[in-house]
């Protein structure tokens, strides 16, 4: 059973169509990279699992999105789907808060007031993020303190706090140093354990690194979607060949 | 480029910058020469009965207790009022208000508003809190009137620092399900804080200074008392140094001067937590 799936997905921002009839399954506990030239809808369609487009005005939408087989469109509530499908986004965007705060915004803003199940839960978060030992002991420092790897780290764990079981990330080592990118790929590695992750990166060594199966997409249309060792050894198609070679892209 | 052309760029350049000093200079000089001439009148006439004196006819025994305590009501309910209705009216336009063209519309009037000669918003106090609502020369009228004024400049304001909120941070607090007025309230309006505070304060200091509209509404009265409700009658300092400055005597002129380095202070005060704040806000939250 799929963990994400949808069934021709089409998108439109005003006149311009953004994904093309994609129908993909993403199974759980398993690192899937969306990768691709500018453009080519892997954001647009990581956006369509967390209903992040419908803050964007003139979207249209059709097709089926399924979480647990549940409809995400349909049969979910937004803010309930985007506690379960947590984000990390391209730089990172720390709250100008405490450490603390920023780790318990989330379950705040669900109604938590127990003060040790706050602790509990930021400390749980920030150990998974691989953040502890870094803050520990600092929790009551502004988030913008920290150095811009460990202000992503934080996105992170923040993204972790409400417990959810799916991890959205929009090129979330773009902005870092490489020191920082290799603390973010060695925590993916081991998220994956317990999260299901979609990573969109402009990087292909990264992708290669650290994913289980790759997506490439070009124009909006999902070109090939197989085992990332395949999809950079021995392809399928001739454009995917091209792109992960550095031939086009 | 020839070297005669660039020994001419040259002497261009120190031209210019010898002109603009020269103006600066002239501009720091007037501010001088105006500042000299009030303390060395007025300074010697603040002490500790000039704050607590009531108006007088004879200008050693008067005072600006009454100008002051009626100041700092006034200020104290136009604060009141302009406050929540000017963040709110910000917050909305920039947050929640849809960007078509009659947003553009309220847009360009709230900013020529804020341009608007302040006697005109006098005549329209007059006529309808004074004259229409029946309030008198009271200082709920005078509040009221005030903060007409200055709700311009706190929408503005309260506008600019909410549209220098990255997207970034809305998007993260979307992102773990917050709804919109959680987003506002707990991320926007807190990061936005510092910008919307100083537009707070420059609006009071903007107040505090204001006479033409008080005089249109009918402030300028003797007063001999503190007022103690909304109703009752007021005056300011702006109002009592404008009086007195009116008088023929010399003795008032030097009460003029010393209730002018008063207001100075006060206004400086007021800019100097400003920008303080200010500072100390942008240092904190670097986006």
């Amino acid at each position: 059973m799929f963990k994400l799936e949808t069934k021709n997905a089409n998108l439109w921002y005003g006149e311009k169509q953004a994904l093309k009839d994609i129908s993909i399954g993403i199974e759980p506990n398993t690192v899937t990279a969306f990768i691709g030239p500018s453009g080519c809808g892997k954001s647009t369609l990581l956006r369509c699992f967390n209903r992040m487009n419908d803050l964007i005005e003139n979207t249209k939408i059709t097709g089926e999105y399924l979480l647990d087989s549940t409809e995400i469109y349909k049969d979910m509530d937004v803010y309930e789907l985007r506690r379960k499908i947590g984000m990390v986004f391209q730089r990172p965007n720390p709250f100008p808060k405490s450490i603390f705060d920023n780790v318990a915004y989330g379950l705040r803003i669900m109604g938590e007031k127990n003060q040790t199940a706050l602790k509990d839960r930021v400390e749980i978060s920030l150990k998974n993020a691989a953040l502890w030992d870094e803050v520990n002991g600092i929790l009551n420092k502004s988030a913008l303190s920290l150095s811009g790897g460990q202000q992503q780290r934080l996105c992170i764990a923040r993204a972790l706090a409400t417990a959810p079981t799916v991890v959205l990330m929009d090129e979330p080592a773009s902005a870092l140093d490489p020191i920082s990118t290799a603390k973010i790929e060695d925590l993916i590695y081991d998220l994956k354990k317990k999260f299901t992750i979609v990573i969109v990166t402009h990087n292909m060594q990264q992708a290669a690194r650290i994913s289980n199966r790759t997506a490439f997409f070009y124009l909006g249309e999902l070109i090939e979607f197989d085992e990332t060792k395949k999809i950079f050894t021995n392809p399928e198609k001739e454009r995917t060949q091209n792109y992960v070679t550095g031939r086009f892209g | 480029m020839s070297s005669n052309q660039y020994t001419r760029a040259k002497s261009a350049d120190k031209l210019f910058k010898v002109v603009a000093l020269a103006f600066t200079i002239f501009a720091l000089g007037i501010l001088v020469v105006l500042l000299f001439d009030i303390f060395s009148r007025g300074i010697a006439r603040i002490n500790w009965s000039f704050f607590q004196n009531l108006p007088s006819r004879h200008a050693e025994k008067s005072g600006i207790m009454t100008a002051m305590a009626g100041m700092l009501s006034l200020l104290f309910f136009t604060i009141i009022i302009a406050l929540p209705i000017g963040i709110l009216a910000g917050v909305y336009l920039q947050e929640y208000g849809k960007r078509n063209k009659f947003a553009k519309f309220i847009e360009i009037n709230i900013a020529n508003l804020a341009g608007v000669p302040s006697v005109i918003y006098g005549i329209l106090g007059l006529t309808l809190f004074v004259r229409i609502l029946k309030l008198g020369n009271s200082l709920i009228a005078g509040a009221l009137t005030l903060s007409l004024l200055i709700l311009p400049i706190i929408i503005v304001t309260t506008r600019e620092a909410i549209r220098a909120v990255p997207d970034s941070l809305r998007e993260a607090s979307y992102g773990m399900g917050a709804t919109k007025w959680q987003t506002t309230s707990k991320v926007v309006i807190p990061s936005a804080f510092g910008g919307i505070l100083t537009g707070i304060i420059l609006a009071m200091s903007r107040a505090i200074g204001e006479t033409a509209p008080l005089l249109v509404i009918g402030a300028l009265v003797y007063v001999p008392f503190i007022p103690e409700g909304p109703r009752d009658q007021f005056t300011t300092l702006p109002i009592q140094i404008f009086n007195w400055t009116s008088r023929p005597q010399s003795a008032f002129i030097v009460n003029a001067a010393a209730g002018i380095i008063v207001l100075l202070l006060i206004t400086f005060l007021l800019n100097g937590i400003a920008i303080y704040i200010r500072n100390k806000w942008y240092k904190k939250i670097k986006y």
